[in-house]
């Protein structure tokens, strides 16, 4: 599954993005399962809320963190996330 | 007490709400205990809030409802809704029976998050008979109406002797049905299984063709489907790691309140098990003489004791070392390590001749009164 450069990521609905406070982390949790995050993985999902395609979640993380060059990172990120049916894009 | 550890346990992540012993079907193959009719007070409605909210505060993040049929339970509705209210991911483990499309729409209103359809078999003659109950057109049905209303679906079929030829129209059936997960569960023999085990087990070749065609449909729905296949380990010569090691990941709460390590925990003798009237659940989960008994590695006898792979399996299974060998600080005689590892050979021997004699003994269904005569 390729990533579309146009339509922006949407939060699967078969899935649930949230913050655990006794584990200090956000988690997506699904049936049988639960993956535990990172703080950039966490930040890169919570954009995805179908309104921001790649370049604008590239450019929205690279203003937050006042940095750049995040391109590949977030597209390798997305790729997974996308093939393990986390997000979605249609 | 056994492996006391002294050390903070990790908290408890998975509940296991097993909110009543009562069902209407009768698989002779159900993990319950064989004693479950003595056992028929139930937790009322505060007494599980009070074990949600304070297995939440611990941690605990997935919450299945199970039983028996958490369905017999009048308030599994207030339930689901407190379990969202404290931010569970919460799953309703089901036979489906007495589910019904306004039931789905308010649990789902209620914040339930997914639910879990257990079907026997891929024919309404064999899932009706292995059901002792008519049951099979109305799971169909229910499974359904789970898609419908927007729940991520979750089939699961208890694999043994008497479906696994239908392993290819399992599959096709949970194809048809839509299914996000299939959970294919080679039974594990306690409770109800154990005592049905000859009848149950099926062959080694038996296995490994059921085993394949899995495995090739696995590949065929990738990104569709998920398969979780559930391991017979009869036929593997390492154990499972059971409960990803005993009290650090898992709690159940049996319908009377019991709390369990695991849920097959009260077939072991001596444990004690504490029960959530009586205790907290951060009592129970540090404290408790049954959930520190096998933590840790200080409990093991040899092989396991100096074996390199402790880590790894934790000795296995307590309830098949105790079924199996009658000791239930022994190795899990899956291991091909176990002095007692011929039990297994003897168990799957005993099946096989099982089939080939005339006079085959019937399956012992799981009901009040089979319950009453056997234990
Ligand atoms: C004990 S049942 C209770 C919930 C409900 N009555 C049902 O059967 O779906 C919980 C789950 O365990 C499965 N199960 C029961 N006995 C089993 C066994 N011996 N081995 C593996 N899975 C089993 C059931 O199919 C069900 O998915
Ligand atoms: S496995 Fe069968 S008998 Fe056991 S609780 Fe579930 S439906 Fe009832
Ligand atoms: S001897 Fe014990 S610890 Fe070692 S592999 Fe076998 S069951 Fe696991």
């Amino acid at each position: 599954m390729a990533i579309n450069p146009d339509l922006p990521f949407k939060f699967s609905p078969m899935h649930r993005l949230q913050w655990e406070e006794a584990q200090q982390k956000d988690v997506i949790l699904y049936p049988e399962g639960m993956v535990e995050l990172n703080q950039s993985s966490a930040e890169i999902l919570k954009l995805c809320d179908g309104t921001r395609n790649i370049a604008q979640i590239v450019n929205d993380l690279e203003h937050k963190f006042a940095t750049t060059g995040l391109t590949n990172d977030i597209t390798s990120f997305l790729e997974v996330a996308l093939k393990n049916g986390w997000i979605q894009q249609n | 007490m056994a492996g006391f550890n002294k050390t903070k346990p990790t908290p408890p992540r998975w509940l296991l709400a097993e909110l009543s012993y009562a069902c209407p079907l009768q698989c002779p193959y159900c993990s319950n205990p064989i004693d479950y009719a003595q056992h028929q007070s139930e937790l009322t409605t505060e007494d599980w809030k009070r074990v949600l909210t304070q297995a939440r505060k611990m941690g605990a993040v997935q919450l299945g409802f199970s039983g028996g049929e958490p369905l017999t339970r009048k308030d599994l509705p207030e339930l689901v809704k407190h379990a969202r209210d404290l931010g569970y991911y919460s799953n309703l483990i089901t036979s489906g029976y007495g589910l019904t499309e306004e039931k789905i729409i308010q649990l789902k209103e209620a914040g339930l998050d997914h639910i879990q359809v257990s079907i026997q078999a891929s024919t309404q003659e064999l899932s009706d008979h292995l059901a002792g109950t008519e049951s099979y057109q109305h799971k169909k049905e229910v499974a359904h109406l789970v898609k419908k209303h927007g729940y991520p679906m979750v089939l699961c079929v208890v694999i043994h002797r008497e479906n696994i030829h239908q392993m290819p129209q399992i599959l096709e059936m949970a194809e048809e049905l839509g299914a996000d997960y299939l959970e294919l569960a080679n039974t594990q023999y306690y409770g109800w299984a154990h005592v049905n085990r000859d009848l149950l087990l099926p062959t080694k070749e038996q296995f490994k063709q059921a085993e394949e065609i899995a495995q090739a449909f696995k590949e065929k729905v990738a990104g569709r489907m998920k398969i979780y296949y559930v391991v017979p380990d009869f036929y593997e010569d390492r154990p499972k790691a059971c409960m990803n090691g005993w009290g650090t990941t898992f709690l159940t709460i049996a319908p009377d309140g019991v709390a369990l390590p695991c849920h097959s925990a009260r077939e072991l003798p001596g444990l004690d098990c504490p029960n959530v009237k009586d205790y907290s659940i951060e009592q129970i989960w540090n404290e408790s003489k049954a959930f520190n008994f096998f933590r840790g590695f200080e409990w093991m006898k040899e092989p396991c004791r100096s074996c390199d792979e402790k880590e790894k399996d934790f000795g296995g299974c307590r309830c098949q070392a105790y079924l199996l060998t009658g000791d239930m600080y022994n190795a899990d005689p899956v291991c091909s390590k176990s002095p007692d590892h011929a039990t297994i050979q003897q168990a799957i021997d005993s099946a096989r001749a099982s089939t080939l004699s005339a006079d085959e003994k019937p399956l012992i269904f799981r009901n009040s009164k089979n319950s009453r005569t056997l234990s």
